[in-house]
């Protein structure tokens, strides 16, 4: 359903040039929840924002291919991706606490939503906006929709945000962090609504998280982001029982579990490379245990593996001698 | 023991970096220049007017702008850049010396309110904010009424009617300082009042006005050229922009020139002020928006 | 909300009275007495006192005060000593002049001054958000006195098309109004930029485009209708700044109205004259900008429950 082969994203910051994302390749089929993973600037969100052309808001040139539901997205003109954008993939961002227009009731957020897409009445979309509403358990829902951003919980105000999202039934939603502004317990019920959702709805879900718990709870594929290329990319399963890329075995050894001896909690020495300096060859190198020289000169392939893992690193090119 | 933090850290100085700054800001370079310019005019005035300015030419008056009179003459034949450069003096010191007198009561009036707080400030906050709500037109007209007319009743008018705005930023300052770790330290060490505020606080909250102030040059500028349009400002014959416009109105349709002329001179000086005042702003990094009004 | 409404209103009360204190005292310390220009040539010492005791001249400062106040807030302002006849009439007779030069410049002010900063904000960085600040920022710099002269030479005497000076109808209001409004419109719409650019770069902004609403309703109904509010705020605070101009543009086109009216009075020292235009001028002011802050805090819904 949604296939994105090669993206970059690119932008011009006082006559330099700097590609934050590069060679971004994955794919996902309906009803599918891709987990998108990585540490803090790796370029998930940027990713996200690619997707849903709204890098181009401000200022990046886009280059590679996006198809979606057989649709080249980066063909498309800024009014047919606002027509698509909303309708057919819709949006769940990071920070529900501020992605609220604060001077406007928030069941006319969702109406807003509703009326642009859907061929309703101002009625009708009221009553889907109320009937959303209770579907995501919101209790006094009619009560609520009459009320500002400011006089709701962060718990609250999250479920508005989703309701947006899910409210024109859309094929595809991307959900950047969802939970990360949530208290831990909210963040569990969340999870379990996005769950229940795409099962119910047939929907794919690109879930963008830092959080290995979440994608472990509900994701059926991996992306693994690091410093703006994917590096990992497979079923759930399988990557998780056997990481193939140094990195995502480093991120997995980061989870504690209980039961583990005081002390043993790891952690991936270093920080992931800003875009402005990126090393030439493999991006991890600089980190990677088992870097070979090549790492340092030479940008990995991406190999699809037998067990339909694909991984981007030196390790698995059998064209490269051995140690 | 104790150790020199300058000499084991390599500083840049602050002054420094501000005109690196500034020099990559083709406005406020611009601004710069206007005052620098204004600055020189002001100050040689004397030497560059190429009459006398209050040479009079009956055989000559009301003369559209030619070779021997770039911008043409008054009423009374006398030469208007001539009388423009004199005025360029005495709009400049009115300015900075008014605007000087405000900020001063400012630091007073906001220093107080806001260090002491309570009912010194709300009694000071209110003055203030009845004083800033006022037009300044009338307050100083009413100054004037009652000083009379003349140059420096206009410069205490102007002081006394913008004095409220620099009030404000600097007791809003003042008041989110105040509770900062370092004045509690500096406290803690056993400082003065006045020590705290003259050699703290007040230094530490000057930037926004320093800023307030550069725009303010401009505006005062404007003020007393209204005053002086109004005929409550410098008496005939002393060049004032404002001055010179209000004896042209009387000839507007025979001399516009005489009315045109000191308004771009004006112009072109608060624009630059601004200019420089919009690029301090972002040099100096300054979050308060009041301060660029 | 009306209870907040209803005690902001109260408090205008005490402001009134320390406007009129203020101006009152400050108005006796003018020089020169206007009872030495109504005396005639070979009048007497004793003429001199029967006229200070028919004003109530004699009297000591504060009894003088409250009776003029208590007289004042009955509506009796007591008698133009030049005119000669009642200072109430001449401020109504004149009121409606300058009002109507206040709101017309005001409107000015913040159509215009909107419009210029929309269109710097959603066109940043170019040339065209260039030349709207520049605009703006003469509009700040110009003295609307200068501007009304420099307007009457453009379309009056040139172009013929207004009158140069006069009242009456719509056509002798357009130049004064834009005189004075465009100072305010340099205002608003540098606000309006700044506050636009800001309310851009948060988080709403990038759902509302996820939502895939049009560019033109983010803008207008979302980003503009946040960006207005400090707008409002700041329109409020310096509504004399703004108006100002309105006194020197009443002399410039010749106008009646309050600004005239109390530089005539000021020239020939009549007290009661002086002091009532002051008062109702500023009065004016701070009721205006009283409204301003009502209208904001109606604007905001989180600003409106604080008040609830």
């Amino acid at each position: 359903m949604l296939k994105v082969s090669d993206l970059a994203v690119e932008f011009t910051v006082d006559k330099k040039t700097i590609r934050p994302i590069s060679g971004i390749s994955f794919e996902m089929q309906k009803g599918e929840v891709l987990g998108v993973v990585g540490e803090t600037g790796s370029g998930k969100s940027l990713t996200a924002h690619a997707i849903m052309g709204l890098t181009s808001l401000v200022g990046g040139k886009i280059s590679g291919q996006i198809v979606f539901e057989g649709k080249d997205l980066l063909s498309k003109s800024h009014k047919d991706m606002q027509s698509i954008r909303g309708a057919e993939i819709s949006f769940i961002p990071q920070n529900p606490m501020t992605s609220l227009d604060p001077v406007y009731r928030v069941g006319d957020q969702i109406v807003e939503g509703l009326l642009k897409h859907l061929k309703i009445t101002k009625w009708a979309a009221k009553k889907r906006a109320i009937e959303l509403m209770e579907q995501l358990r919101i209790p006094n829902a009619e009560r609520v929709f009459e009320q500002y951003p400011h006089q709701l919980s962060g718990g609250l105000k999250q479920r508005i945000v989703i309701a947006i999202g899910i409210g024109t039934e859309p094929k595809l939603i991307i959900a950047d962090e969802p939970t990360t502004a949530l208290d831990v317990t909210v963040q569990a019920q969340i999870i379990r609504l996005f769950k229940e959702l795409t099962v119910a709805n047939n929907v794919g879900l690109l879930l963008i998280t830092h959080d290995l718990g979440v994608i472990a709870q509900i994701c059926d594929k991996i992306a693994v982001m690091y410093a703006g290329n994917v590096v990992e990319h497979g079923d759930i399963k399988t990557v998780f029982s056997d990481p193939k890329h140094p990195y995502t075995r480093a991120l997995l050894d980061c989870i504690p579990y209980i039961g583990m001896k005081k002390g043993s909690l790891k952690a991936i020495e270093g920080n992931v490379p800003t875009p402005s300096n990126f090393p030439k060859g493999c991006r991890y190198s600089s980190r990677c245990p088992y870097v070979i020289p090549q790492c340092k000169t030479e940008f990995p392939e991406t190999i699809e593996l037998a067990c339909g893992t694909k991984v981007t690193c030196n390790k698995f090119d059998l064209n490269l001698p051995r140690h | 023991m104790s150790i020199d933090y300058q000499k084991t850290k390599k500083h840049k100085s602050p002054l420094k970096v501000l005109l690196k700054r500034l020099a990559q800001n083709k406005m406020g370079l611009a601004g710069v220049v206007v005052i620098l310019i204004l600055i020189f005019v002001a100050a040689f005035a004397h030497i560059l007017e190429p009459y006398s300015y209050k040479l009079q030419d009956i055989s000559n008056m009301s003369q559209p702008p030619s070779l021997t009179h770039l911008l043409g003459t008054d009423e009374f034949g006398r030469d208007l850049l001539s009388r423009i450069i004199r005025g360029a003096r005495i709009s400049f010191t009115v300015g900075v010396v008014s605007v000087a007198m405000s900020v001063l009561i400012g630091l007073v009036v906001g220093g107080l309110a806001g260090y002491f707080g309570g009912k010194v400030d709300l009694i000071l906050t209110s003055f203030a904010d009845l004083t800033w709500s006022m037009p300044s037109i009338l307050i100083a007209l009413l100054l004037v009424a009652i000083i009379g007319p003349g140059l420096e009743s206009v410069v205490l008018a102007i002081g006394l009617s913008y004095w409220a705005q620099y009030a404000r930023l600097i007791r809003g300052q003042i008041l989110s300082l105040k509770t900062s770790v370092y004045i509690e330290a500096t406290r803690s060490l056993g400082a003065s009042d006045f020590v705290i505020l003259v050699k703290h606080l007040i230094p530490n909250s000057i930037s926004p006005v320093i800023v307030a102030a550069t725009i303010g040059v401009g505006n005062a500028i404007v003020l007393e050229a209204t005053l002086g349009f109004l005929g409550m400002g410098a008496q005939p014959p002393t060049p004032s922009w404002g001055a010179m416009m209000s004896s042209g109105t009387a000839y507007l349709f025979i001399s516009p020139w005489v009315i045109v002329f000191p308004g771009i001179a004006m112009m072109i000086t608060v624009l630059g002020f601004n200019l420089f005042g919009d690029a301090l702003v972002d040099i100096m990094d300054v979050k308060n928006r009041e301060s660029n009004l | 909300m009306w209870l907040y409404i209803f005690r902001r209103t109260l408090l205008l009360i005490p402001i009134f009275f320390v406007i009129t204190v203020v101006v009152f005292s400050l108005i006796h310390l003018v020089p020169g007495d206007p009872i030495s220009s109504l005396l005639g040539p070979g009048s007497t010492l004793d003429d001199r006192d029967a006229l200070l005791i028919a004003y109530g001249l004699d009297q000591p400062l504060w009894i003088q005060y409250l009776r003029w106040i208590k007289d004042f807030v009955m509506g009796d302002m007591g008698q133009s000593i030049i005119e000669k006849q009642p200072v109430a009439d001449m401020i109504f007779y004149n009121m409606p002049f300058t009002l109507r030069l206040g709101l017309l410049s005001l409107a000015i002010s913040f159509f215009v001054g909107i419009t210029l900063g929309i269109i710097s904000a959603v066109k940043k960085n170019t040339i065209i958000d260039y030349i709207s600040m520049i605009i703006a920022l003469l509009g700040v710099t110009v003295p609307a006195f200068w501007l009304g002269l420099i307007l009457i030479l453009i379309f009056a005497v040139e172009l013929s098309w207004l009158p140069v000076s006069g009242s009456g109808g719509i056509e002798y209001l357009i130049l004064p109004a834009i005189s004075v409004g465009l100072g305010g419109a340099g205002l608003v719409a540098r606000i309006t930029r700044v506050s636009m650019l800001e309310i851009y770069n948060q988080d709403f902004v990038l759902l509302l485009h996820a939502k895939g609403i049009s560019q033109n309703a983010i803008v207008i109904k979302h980003i503009l209708r946040n960006a207005i509010m400090p707008v409002i705020t700041i329109l409020g605070l310096r509504l004399g700044f703004i108006l100002g101009g309105a006194v020197s543009i009443e002399i410039v086109f010749g106008r009646p109205g309050i600004g005239s009216m109390l530089l005539t009075a000021l020239f020939r020292r009549d007290y009661p004259v002086v002091q009532a235009s002051l008062i109702f001028l500023t009065m004016a002011v701070i009721i205006g900008a009283f409204i301003t802050d009502i209208i904001y805090s109606y604007a905001d819904p989180r600003v409106r429950d604080l008040y609830k």
